[in-house]
């Protein structure tokens, strides 16, 4: 079968939509859903500028075809958010400086939530490790190290 | 970049993904994480008429020690693999192959059958599995049949899985008391290549000889590699940092890599000497703790 229907729930919202079989997930979001938020970079799996979270693990949505996503949830940039209040992770990569072209963020900032999702207090060296399929070529990481450093306090309980 | 047009299918049971499979016999793949597979057809350096996705069929993602056999289902995640605590606390060697290969991002998807099954040299389980002595278990319309992990790899992308073939299992003996193992891969960046590596999987005898050694060479060749000549001098001998040395030489030149923008031919065999040299002395730490 060259179309299929499919129902993929993006952000909480279920979308449905035909699609060819080789259309990839990161253009459906883009392009189907009109939702830019998931970046596009080398599209050859290195850069991750379009990590989104499948079933909320981070995946390169350039690499998985929008009918494997049948079913399942997907979350992207434009999800973080919640009700007009930024995410941790937004907020830490706002205070500590995290960004400056801005290209690779999303990606970063999906990555990094799905990081303290399951390890609220992670050290530098895990940090490093979880983002080293997302690709900066503006900060040299330190100021992302430090934005998922305040999101992980913001987010642990004692922080209040 | 968009892949050509292919049809998609979703089995809900082996059965009927071996049913596609032999419905299609000359232009199907087996889509199984997808993470070397969807890369080859967007870059159109590969086509297929049909992708047959295995990710919906249950039953295919699990470790487990069973009647002295490691089993590790063919879907299994590389992720999934390498924060399982049986590998992490029994199977050195398998941990950091996990660790290494591609970034974190990618082995969410990326699978141990597709893996091996993509038979590319320059995969990092390929050499890994030839040092345990691995067996693949691959499902056709007729049932499973076994294949020795020396019998699997036949040239570049080629193995001994027929088109109507899925692999369903990877089978590796428990190792006995005093084993250790060791992956040291050189690469340039987090989700490159190797430049080279090594997997040394070994067990000490009473005496703190080696009594069994395999080692496996990632992209060294056509093929993942067995260096049989390095295994056969260091069994039954004491390791000493001599014995250690001349194994790792022996290795060494069974390499035949290709020079490319990691390196020259000769850097790549000098490398993989020196990394087996360190993975030989690691899993002989291993073993001599656990």
């Amino acid at each position: 079968m060259a179309q299929h229907q499919i129902q993929v729930k993006v952000n909480g919202t279920d979308h449905k939509a035909e699609v060819e079989s080789r259309l990839l997930l990161v253009h459906l979001l883009r392009e189907t859903l009109s939702m830019t938020g998931t970046h596009i970079g080398c599209d050859t799996t290195h850069c991750g500028a379009c990590t989104v979270l499948l079933d909320g693990v981070p995946v390169k949505s350039c690499t998985v075809l929008a009918v494997q996503a049948d079913g399942r949830e997907v979350t992207t940039v434009e999800g973080l958010e919640k009700d007009g209040k930024l995410h941790a992770i937004q907020d830490g990569f706002w205070q500590e400086h995290g960004l400056q072209c801005g290209f690779c963020t999303p990606g970063m900032m999906l990555t990094s939530a799905a990081l303290l999702a399951n390890n609220p207090d992670p050290s530098e060296a895990q940090i490093r490790q979880a983002i080293s399929g997302n690709l900066c070529r503006c900060t040299g990481y330190v100021n992302i190290i430090k934005s998922v450093q305040y999101a992980a306090a913001k987010l642990r309980p004692e922080a209040g | 970049m968009i892949p050509a047009t292919f049809d998609y299918h979703s089995p809900q049971t082996l059965e009927d993904a071996l049913a596609l499979l032999q419905g299609h016999p000359d232009d199907a793949k087996v889509l199984s994480g997808g993470q070397s597979l969807l890369p080859l057809l967007k870059l159109r350096l590969g086509a297929a008429g049909h992708l047959i996705d295995i990710g919906r069929i249950p039953g295919l993602e699990y470790v487990k020690e069973e009647g002295g056999v490691l089993k590790i289902g063919g879907r299994t995640r590389e992720s999934a693999l390498e924060h399982s605590d049986l590998i992490q606390t029994k199977y050195p060697l398998l941990a950091q192959t996990a660790a290494v290969i591609a970034d974190p991002l990618v082995r969410n998807l990326a699978t141990v059958g597709g893996n091996l099954a993509h038979g590319d040299p320059a995969n990092d389980h390929p050499a890994t599995m030839l040092a345990l002595r691995a067996e693949v278990v691959a499902t056709g319309p007729n049932g499973t049949r076994t294949i020795p992990i020396d019998q699997f790899f036949l040239g570049l992308f080629s193995t001994a899985l027929a088109p109507d073939e899925i692999l369903t299992e990877i089978r590796i003996p428990v190792p006995p008391a005093r084993s250790g193992g060791s992956y040291v891969k050189l690469e340039r960046k987090v989700g490159d290549f190797a430049t080279a590596a090594s997997a040394v999987q070994l067990t000490l005898g009473a005496g703190g000889e080696v009594a069994s050694v395999g080692i496996g060479l990632t992209n060294a060749g056509p093929t993942p590699l067995r260096a049989a000549d390095a295994e056969q001098y260091l069994t039954g001998k004491q390791p000493s940092a001599d014995v250690i040395a001349e194994a790792a030489r022996r290795a060494s030149a069974i390499a035949t890599p290709s020079a490319d923008r990691r390196g020259a031919i000769e850097y790549k065999r000098q490398m993989a000497r020196v990394l087996t040299g360190r993975a030989l002395k690691q899993a002989i730490e291993w073993a001599k703790e656990h």
